[in-house]
């Protein structure tokens, strides 16, 4: 009775085993780039400089101050001259003066505010970082699309191809194969930077979203090398502690 | 102790049981001295409680419970949190460990519950330690859910839309029922509000409270062991268990320990990895809450897709009533069913270590369908998917239904006299 309830045990184990390994076929994939973020100040500054000239219009970035910038090496007479063009004070949040309505009329949907954008685009494909990386740079002419631009990575996409005079025109030639749509991307007509100088500018305004996401990152990594280190030392302490208190329990 | 603060003490204790009750439940509460590694999370458990609770007075300092745009167009509860992310000096210190904490006290509660489980720690005289321990658990829940909705990200709010939903399915009371947890048709500020009460004010009183309970029924009855004996039929002439030590001080800085133990991965988690690879923060949740768009896929935190795989695992209506309504009540009885244990379970010895192989293999099954449909509640919902998550809801249930059987059928070691001590 006993041996053969085991077995029944056993085989049923197995089944559970296995069984995720059927049911978990994987469902619609989406390729991205590897993003190769920066955390040098220098590329900090340019994706900066880019963000401000590209993207902070159509995109605010609300719960950043400018002054927040000096964390990426900026004095605050810097950041003055150089990335502001209204008449905000330098403690201010990064707004923009169009109304989310206008927005939403003009590209179907109000742009989304950028300040966490590298965060929300983290998936199970790759981090935030690699999905702007790779959207950033998979714009092709479309004239389909009322802007006049598609993306690869999202398709039928609101927002035109913001950095087109940096990268030129991409066209796509897009085949339907077994594994859904495989769309084909060539510079049609060359920007004002060669494909690897883009490619570098656009890593290094994903290296800029990315420090935005989160400006406290490197150093809450910093106090945490510190707060693990302490935990160690004090583990080893109290660890001695307790041994000492329990050499009389038999 | 010198005569100046003995005579405060003993102006004190006229006063106040304070000598007597630190007896009670500290220098003189004997607890077995066989505990082992799994020991650890009841005081851990305490612990996530007090941060939680202080982190959580600091949040509400800034965090402000208002669905209403701001003049960005975000939430000002979204941008309140990201106000404490970037502004308050600490802030992203304080949130991250109340959002780390919340699913540490998860971690610490299962790791807990499932020494229980080992060890039969639920098992006569410990029915109502076990209960209010369930108690704890259910409420841990609501206070968990209601927290989610108050950063006010997309996950937040279809979260919560999905949740309330659910009890619309209870016959004639569920739609007004969902109605009055929402306080409005849709999920919305009046929503927001409320669960910030209850989330802040009322549910953490009532975990208090049980807390409470638990520890006083527990010091009444005295704590079980990894070898399930009694240590109170072995008594020596004082009337002291033989194999009872002192909580204070063999216990306290046993305990220190595991705090110290626990505080390194806990800081590890809060400095290095927040977000927990998407699981402890959900990425979808950094968008604020938009009712008009909703995500192609809503996944509840990890702590509770186990039983929300139990809940979509049913897919048949029954006596006219919606399959939905038989998912909740399946998801509800799934809970519930844990305090049951001490009924359940017939074996005439407590402790894992002399159940004989049914059980033990039982306890293996039930574990690997736990953590399958805690994957599964991950996932969107695939026809291959649904079988699985419904095979190991069978069997979660099946694991406390026929335990009175096969518990009482395995073959069991017999008990030591004493606990087992190296």
């Amino acid at each position: 009775m006993n041996s053969r309830v085991i077995k029944l045990i056993k085989r049923a184990a197995a089944v559970l085993l296995l069984a995720p390994a059927l049911a978990f076929a994987a469902g619609a994939e989406l390729h991205l780039d590897k993003a190769p973020v920066s955390k040098d100040p220098a590329a900090l500054q340019h994706g900066a400089k880019l963000f401000v000239n590209y993207c902070l219009n159509c995109h605010g970035a609300s719960y950043v101050r400018y002054n927040r910038l000096q964390d990426i090496g900026l004095s605050e007479q810097m950041i003055r001259d150089n990335l502001m063009f209204t008449g905000d004070k330098v403690g201010d949040l990064m707004k923009i003066s169009m109304h989310r309505e206008d927005g939403k009329a003009w590209f179907g949907a109000a742009p989304p505010d950028l300040s966490l954008i590298a965060r929300s685009r983290a998936s199970e494909f790759g981090s935030g970082a690699d999905w702007l990386y790779t959207y950033l740079r998979q714009f092709y002419r479309d004239p389909a699309r009322p802007t006049g631009w598609n993306n690869v990575v999202f398709e039928n996409v609101g927002m035109p191809h913001a950095l087109w005079e940096l990268q030129g025109e991409q066209v796509a030639k897009i085949a339907e194969g077994e594994h859904g749509k495989k769309v084909e991307l060539s510079l049609a007509k060359p920007g004002k930077l060669s494909p690897e100088e883009f490619d570098k500018s656009v890593a290094d305004l994903v290296s800029f979203l990315v420090w935005m996401g989160e400006p406290v990152a490197e150093k809450r990594k910093a106090i945490g090398g510190v707060v693990l280190i302490f935990l160690a030392g004090l583990f080893v302490l109290s660890y001695a502690l307790k041994k000492n208190y329990w050499k009389d329990v038999h | 102790m010198t005569t100046k603060s003995q005579a405060l003490l003993n102006w004190i204790d006229e006063r106040f049981p304070l000598t007597s009750n630190w007896k009670a439940h500290l220098s003189e509460y004997y607890a077995p001295k066989n505990f082992n590694f799994w020991y650890f999370f009841g005081s851990l458990a305490l612990l996530v409680l007090v941060i939680q609770i202080v982190t959580g007075i600091f949040l509400v300092m800034h965090y402000k419970p208002d669905a209403s745009l701001n003049a960005a167009g975000v939430p000002v509860a979204f941008a309140s949190v990201e106000y404490i992310m970037r502004d308050v000096p600490g802030g992203w210190l304080i949130r991250y460990m109340h959002s780390t904490g919340a699913s540490a006290f998860f971690i610490v509660v299962y790791l807990h519950m499932f020494r229980g489980l080992l060890y039969g720690s639920y098992r006569k005289p410990r029915e109502l330690i076990w209960i209010f321990g369930t108690l704890i658990f259910l409420v841990l829940m609501a206070e968990a859910f209601m927290g989610y909705l108050l950063p006010w990200g997309q996950m937040s709010f279809w979260g919560a839309q999905v949740i309330v939903n659910l009890f619309s399915a209870i016959p004639l009371v569920g739609p007004d029922l969902s109605l009055v947890i929402r306080g409005d048709y849709v999920v919305s500020d009046a929503t927001l509000n409320r669960f910030f009460s209850f989330h802040v004010i009322a549910v953490p009183l009532v975990l208090i409270g049980l807390v409470v309970a638990h520890i006083l029924a527990l010091h009444e009855v005295g704590s079980n062991n990894p070898d399930g004996v009694e240590i109170k039929k072995k008594k020596d002439e004082n009337g002291i268990p033989l194999d009872g030590i002192p909580f204070h001080p063999y216990y306290s800085v046993k305990d220190i320990v595991g705090v110290v133990g626990f505080l390194f991965f806990f800081s590890a988690v809060v400095f290095f990895a927040p977000e927990g690879g998407g699981y402890f923060l959900e990425f979808n949740n950094f968008i604020p809450a938009d009712p008009l768009k909703t995500p192609p896929h809503i996944a509840p935190v990890w702590y509770f897709t186990p039983f929300y795989s139990i809940l979509r695992a049913v897919t048949y209506p029954l006596f006219g009533l919606d399959a939905k309504f038989w998912g909740v009540v399946a998801m509800g009885a799934s809970v519930v069913i844990i305090a049951f244990l001490p009924w359940l379970d017939r074996s005439p010895v407590k402790s894992i270590r002399y159940k004989g192989p049914i059980f033990k293999g039982a306890v293996a099954i039930f574990l690997v369908c736990f953590f399958i449909l805690g994957y599964l509640g991950v996932l969107p919902p695939t026809a291959g998917r649904t079988l699985v998550s419904q095979i190991c809801s069978v069997l979660y249930f099946a694991f406390f239904l026929l335990m009175p059987w096969y518990s009482k059928l395995d073959k069991c070691k017999p008990e030591p006299e004493r606990v087992t001590f190296k």
